[in-house]
């Protein structure tokens, strides 16, 4: 690459650590990323995915034009229709008659003007994003606790805590640059303690000084049974407790109730004593303690409970609101937090107001000028699909999210968006599930396209940067909104020219008559100029006049937002998951995401990198399980819940909990025949957060027996027919198709070549009686196609196969070892045949004269045989005898 | 006083018998050879590269008429043994020159099948079996252009290729569908069919011949089928019989071939048959191996040593034919209790099939690609079970694990 012309500092669009990244691209127009070593976030790292980003950045698969029903329109058109047809809806069945379903990778001003035209002038609260999958627990807790969705801590207290509780997240893998960080800062410090809590021994584990391997669903009674430890133990701060919180007793009676000793959490939670009392033991001892949580606490139906059962803790030690110490929610997306500033949930307003208070609703209602702001709440991501489904809502508008593939009980939600009246995708991929079932498809500006904020775990807000031209009609998602809002008859309301004057509505919004009664307040960024705002540096808010840098913490004036100013301790009786395993579903299926794949893969697929590390939906299960069900390592398996079924590769491993398998979320109906998920995970949800129970479904696990296993590997990609199971990978000028069908062929060669074209030089082996075939394509000496099958999953190894697409000419020995799927190293060069009776080749014939082992014919024949049958090569002999010795 | 050894047959099942006597007893007899070619022992298998003239005659002698003299060896060439005293142990030749014998080996080889058919003695009609045969097809190259193979196996497509290769126009009438049905399956004769077609060699598959049409010299062919091509040479080429003439004329017992024990001996006492004109244990030969191994036995017994027998075991074919390398080997077609392992690559003109039984190689086909061929024969002698390198044993021996641990 050359000396890079143009260098662009922008975010990661991945998980919610949210880190810096710079942009270089040369004048060849190569672009190249780095971490960004100035911000906060990362300091210059980034993870196997953050630096696969400039892969990820081509044109396939990506919706470029407005489509109605198929058809290429334009924006003009696309943007009546929309409009026209919410207008419809409403008009004849109300404003609850349609909805919004948004995303975490929306940006700030994008999610801020959605939520203000569904909320404050469509009027009704049904937006919802699918940060509700991914942390509306941890905001529930947090406005239980405070009176506010505040993310207490800073990513530096993980730097100087003594303690790191690592709660219900696979960190090395979801959040891996706070991983690093810890990981350094544990190298630094050895006395740096880390308690991994997870019913799987995760790659997280393995800078654990100490692991739980907790019972799926009892992370309450643990985090009870640690406040019951720290009342025992008098290592409650009373002062604290008294001056600053409430609930205290109460909380503490809970806790007495569900969690009596260590001897019960652990009998309960099916934990070593030992290992419980060890974890009790060091929390209570640490002063500076940070615990770290994710999905393991917020996917629950009890997640708002079990994020107050931690935060409980913190309360009654006070230890929070100060360094190095607090209750931490990493969330799962790059503007989850985004999200919840502007309240594009539908139990929020905007700001941090709340849609049941009066005076927020007055105030909202007069900073938007509207009267038609709605005062009750939406329905929450599964119900609004439920209400979708049941008819009641008519027309949904999802943007930048893929339900069909992420939402429990997902078949359920595919036939919803199906038989949906109007269903509107603002999308910038055509294949994702979702898009290609909607009427209407808009087509979005991706990351690197883009402009606008997203804030991270850490309040952080940073500015994403464009360093590529908009393709084909594509455009920003505010511009959209704003553009139907207009046609809605909100003119006045949506007459936004840039991201920048968003911004500056949204922070004044938050400043609005705010005078410190909310924690959400940036109002000193209200009045920032365009070029202050593109050069924005990341900043962690609140944001005021009188805190212009940001706030790394809060609650260092133990000030809670809550009516009394105190904190609110919660009395947690902690419940079981509401689907208990049984005879029929004996397993608990646990979903979450691998290391190298984002959500529904329409990016980090593209990555050959990224792609290599878990190629296929797996199911982790322990050894002894798969004995049980009889699977076998390599193999396949379906999985069944009560709602859906799947297949999935079977991967034993000790470090799966036994009882309990893992599949990962991410494999959509175009990178897996069915390898979704979500078609299995109950759609039961907490009470109050409104979040999906997606660690826990019960399941059964069965062998999966094909009739045969095969895979494919074509320059071209292929529609694979015939095999009842298929995963796509791309690799290096080639995509791998992993396959399987449940009908044995008649006639595979036929097939292979109706699926790749029987054009080209074919190469075939058939082993009827073994149920065998395989064969090769070339097109201009250079390998177009494989394809093996097999009655057993058996098969050659991928790798060498793999690296031959990027060769040039496939030469004659590779070609004969092509079938085979491994080379033949050793192969010794004889040259051409000589004597073809015994087969000696001229390169031996020579070696055995020069070596002088041979001088005449007859020792020759002696020796090697050559020319002692038909004696045709006698000649031959007599020749290479007469060269080598004049030589 | 030496024993007194008489060969009739130059050929190379005789002379090796003798070659391999020298070895073993050098002085024990005083050998006569009569010959009814007027040439040395020359190599027959090679008249087809002489034929396409990638040799002349002088490189497949085998033995001169010098090397006879440096063994002390009475050579008759040009005379034919028209008749074998039993009784007084003496072979008369056609010009009346008389040998006395204490053993005798019958060596005279085969004969070619002649179609029996209506112009089968015109001019231009010839068989491919001796240097006189290469000599009339290259004369006959150079005047006239339309050649007629009759017969698509081993011997009648290295004619055509060799007459082709002289530029005539050559078209090969073969009766059933497949060629070389000895030594390929019908895939394997496919590929050849359309390979030699690519150079240029017509092929009329299912034709059965009538007759042969013309005056002095052949012109026309004509099919049971009604149709007819011009023909200006025509080579029969559909196989060979024992050439037992001599043996029946003189009381020699036969049936198809003349009939040998174990240890090549006749049902006559002191005389030995090797070659194409024997029949051991109801079977006749054809190719080079079985006959070089008859040499070694018969030779083992005239030298009074007793320790050998022939046992005539499943023979592999290797062969180049027109360039193309073949190897084929027991039962290479198949059938309902086997199983078959096949590899093709049409365009690099590779076709390669073992036939299984049980696990057990019990034939093989391998076309373009021979390499492996010895490997493979000597599993399918060894009756070796390849279950555990099934997979990958049609790649080559470098492909198998097992066999480059054996080999270590």
């Amino acid at each position: 690459m050359t000396k890079p012309v143009k260098i662009t500092k922008t975010t990661c669009p991945y998980c919610g650590v949210g880190c810096g990244v710079q942009v270089n691209q040369s004048e060849d127009g190569s672009i190249s990323v780095d971490g960004d070593s100035l911000h906060p976030a990362n300091f210059g790292r980034l993870c196997s995915k953050g630096s696969a980003l400039a892969d990820t950045i081509g044109l396939e698969d990506r919706l470029l034009h407005p489509q109605i029903n198929g058809e290429q329109v334009s924006w003009d058109s696309a943007l009546d229709a929309v409009a026209q047809g919410f207008k419809q809806v409403i008009d004849e069945h109300g404003a609850d008659a349609v909805a919004f379903y948004v995303s975490g990778q929306l940006l700030t001003e994008d999610y801020y003007v959605a939520n203000k035209l569904m909320k404050g002038f469509i009027g009704s609260g049904n937006i919802d994003t699918n940060s509700r999958l991914c942390m509306s627990s941890a905001v529930s807790g947090y406005k239980r606790a405070f009176g506010s969705d505040s993310v207490p801590c800073s990513y530096e207290d993980l730097d100087q805590a003594d303690l790191i509780v690592i709660e219900g997240s696979n960190t090395a893998w979801c959040h891996p640059i706070i991983f690093q960080r810890i990981t350094q800062a544990k190298q630094q410090r050895p006395e740096l303690k880390i308690v991994v809590i997870d019913p799987r021994k995760t790659a997280t584990c393995d800078i654990a000084d100490l692991h739980l391997p907790i019972k799926p669903g009892t992370d309450a009674v643990l985090f009870n049974g640690l406040l019951q430890y720290l009342s025992q133990q008098n290592a409650i701060d009373h002062d604290f407790v008294q001056q600053h919180t409430e609930g205290f007793a109460e909380a503490l009676a809970s806790a007495l109730a569900s969690s009596l000793d260590i001897a019960q959490v652990a009998r309960s939670c099916e934990l070593v004593e030992q290992d419980a009392a060890r974890f009790f033991q060091l929390f209570t001892d640490t002063e500076k303690v940070v615990t770290l949580y994710s999905q393991g606490i917020n996917q629950s139906s009890s997640g708002t409970d079990k994020s107050n059962s931690i935060i409980n803790c913190h309360l009654a030690t006070g230890r929070i609101g100060k360094p190095a110490m607090g209750p931490f929610s990493i969330t799962g997306q790059p503007n989850a937090m985004g999200g919840r500033e502007v309240g594009a949930l539908s139990n929020q307003l905007a700001a941090h107001m709340e849609l049941d208070n009066s005076e927020h609703h007055d105030l909202v209602s007069r900073f938007w000028r509207t009267d038609s702001l709605t005062a009750t709440a939406g329905a929450k991501a599964v119900e609004l699909f439920d209400e979708v489904a049941s008819g009641k809502i008519k027309a949904i508008w999802i943007m930048a999210t893929n339900p069909v593939v992420t939402l429990p009980n997902a078949d359920k939600v595919r036939k919803a968006i199906e038989d949906c009246e109007l269903v509107v995708v603002s999308e910038t991929n055509l294949n994702t599930g979702t898009a290609n079932r909607a009427d209407i498809l808009l087509p979005a500006v991706a990351w690197g396209e883009k402009c606008g904020t997203v804030t991270n775990s850490e309040r952080r807000i940073s500015h994403q940067r464009n360093f590529l031209p908009h393709p084909g009609e594509a455009e920003e998602d505010w511009w959209i909104i704003s553009q139907v809002a207009k046609r809605m008859g909100f003119a006045h309301a949506f007459n936004y020219q840039s991201a920048a004057d968003i911004f500056r509505e949204h922070a004044a919004l938050s400043g609005f008559e705010n005078n410190g009664k909310r924690d959400f307040d940036i109002s000193g960024l209200a009045a920032i100029s365009d070029k202050q705002y593109d050069e924005l540096e990341p900043i962690q808010w609140p944001v005021t006049l009188d805190s212009r840098k940001g706030t790394q913490r809060l609650f260092e004036n133990k000030h809670f937002f809550t009516t009394t100013a105190k904190a609110q301790l919660i009395a947690v009786k902690p419940r079981a998951p509401v689907n208990i395993t049984s005879e029929e579903y004996p397993l608990v299926l646990n979903t979450g995401r691998i290391r190298d794949q984002w959500h529904t893969m329409t990016r980090t697929a593209c990555s050959v990198r990224l792609n290599a590390h878990i190629s296929e939906p797996i199911v982790q299960i322990h050894p002894a399980d798969a004995a049980r069900w009889q699977l076998e390592n390599g193999a396949l398996a379906r999985l069944d819940s009560q709602y859906g079924n799947m297949l999935a590769r079977i991967v034993e491993t000790e470090e799966q909990r036994m009882g309990s398998v893992f599949l990962p979320m991410h494999w959509s109906d175009f990178f897996a025949s069915r390898g979704r998920v979500n078609a299995l995970v109950n759609p039961v949800v907490d009470p109050i957060s409104g979040q999906p129970e997606s660690k826990h479904t019960p399941v059964k696990i069965t062998p999966y027996k094909p009739a045969w296993y095969g895979f494919i590997m074509s320059r071209k990609a292929v529609r694979i027919d015939a095999a009842q199971y298929w995963v796509k990978i791309k690799g290096e000028q080639f995509f791998r198709y992993e396959i399987a069908g449940e009908t044995a062929f008649n006639d595979p060669a036929a097939w292979a070549k109706e699926q790749l074209g029987d054009d080209g030089e074919w190469l075939e082996f058939t082993d009827q009686g073994m149920q065998c075939y395989r064969a090769a394509k070339l097109q201009n000496k250079q390998l177009e196609s494989i394809v093996f099958i097999a009655p057993t999953h058996d098969l050659p190894a991928r790798s060498w196969l793999s690296q031959l697409f990027a060769e040039q000419t496939i030469s004659n020995e590779i070609r004969l070892c092509l079938l085979a799927g491994k080379s033949g190293a050793g192969l010794p060069d004889t040259g051409p045949m000589i004597c073809a009776c015994f087969g000696v080749g001229e390169n031996t014939i020579k070696e055995a004269i020069s070596h002088g082992k041979a001088s005449t014919t007859d020792e020759l024949g002696s020796l090697l045989k050559a020319g002692t049958n038909c004696g045709s090569c006698i000649p031959e002999l007599k020749a290479l005898l007469q060269a080598e010795n004049t030589a | 006083m030496k024993e007194k050894l008489v060969l009739i047959g130059n050929g190379m099942a005789g002379m090796r018998t003798v070659d391999e006597l020298l070895k073993l007893s050098p002085e024990k007899f005083d050998i006569t050879v009569f010959g009814a070619e007027p040439h040395g022992n020359y190599n027959r298998i090679m008249l087809s590269s002489v034929l396409a003239g990638d040799k002349k005659i002088d490189d497949i002698i085998i033995n001169d008429l010098q090397w006879y003299q440096d063994n002390n060896i009475s050579l008759h060439i040009g005379k034919t043994v028209t008749k074998v005293d039993r009784v007084n142990q003496q072979v008369v030749t056609d010009d009346g020159i008389k040998a006395n014998y204490d053993r005798l080996i019958m060596a005279t080889g085969s004969l070619p099948v002649i179609l029996d058919i209506p112009g089968k003695d015109l001019d231009g009609v010839i068989s491919f079996r001796d240097i006189n045969d290469v000599n009339v097809m290259l004369e006959t190259a150079k005047t006239h252009k339309k050649a007629i193979v009759i017969g698509g196996g081993l011997l009648g497509l290295e004619a055509a290729n060799g007459l082709m290769i002289q530029g005539m126009d050559v078209s090969v009438v073969h009766r059933s569908n497949t060629l070389m049905s000895q030594q390929l399956d019908q895939n394997a004769a496919e590929l050849m069919r359309s390979e030699l077609e690519q150079k240029g060699m017509h092929f009329l598959m299912n034709h059965h011949t009538k007759a042969l049409l013309g005056d002095q010299r052949v012109e026309k062919i004509s099919f049971k089928d009604g149709s007819e091509i011009d023909a200006d040479l025509v080579v029969m080429a559909i196989g060979i019989r024992p050439n037992t003439k001599l043996a029946e004329i003189s009381g020699i017992q036969c049936d198809r071939g003349i009939l040998v024990d174990d240890t090549l001996q006749t049902h006559t006492p002191n005389i030995y048959a090797a070659g194409e004109c024997v029949e051991h244990r109801k079977k006749t030969f054809g190719l080079v191996s079985p006959l070089f191994e008859q040499a070694k036995v018969c030779a083992n017994h005239l030298a009074d040593m007793s320790i050998s027998s022939y046992i005539s075991s499943v023979t592999s074919t290797k062969l180049k034919v027109t360039g193309i390398d073949l190897f084929s080997a027991g039962d290479y077609i198949g059938g309902q209790s086997t199983e078959a392992l096949v590899f093709n690559d049409p365009a690099q003109h590779i076709y390669k099939k073992l036939v299984l039984k049980d696990n057990i190689i019990v034939g093989i086909v391998l076309y373009g690609d021979t390499r492996d061929g010895n490997w493979f024969f000597s599993l399918l002698t060894e009756s070796k079970d390849i279950s555990s390198m099934r997979e990958n044993i049609l790649f080559g021996q470098y492909q198998v694990e097992d066999a480059l641990e054996i080999m270590s």
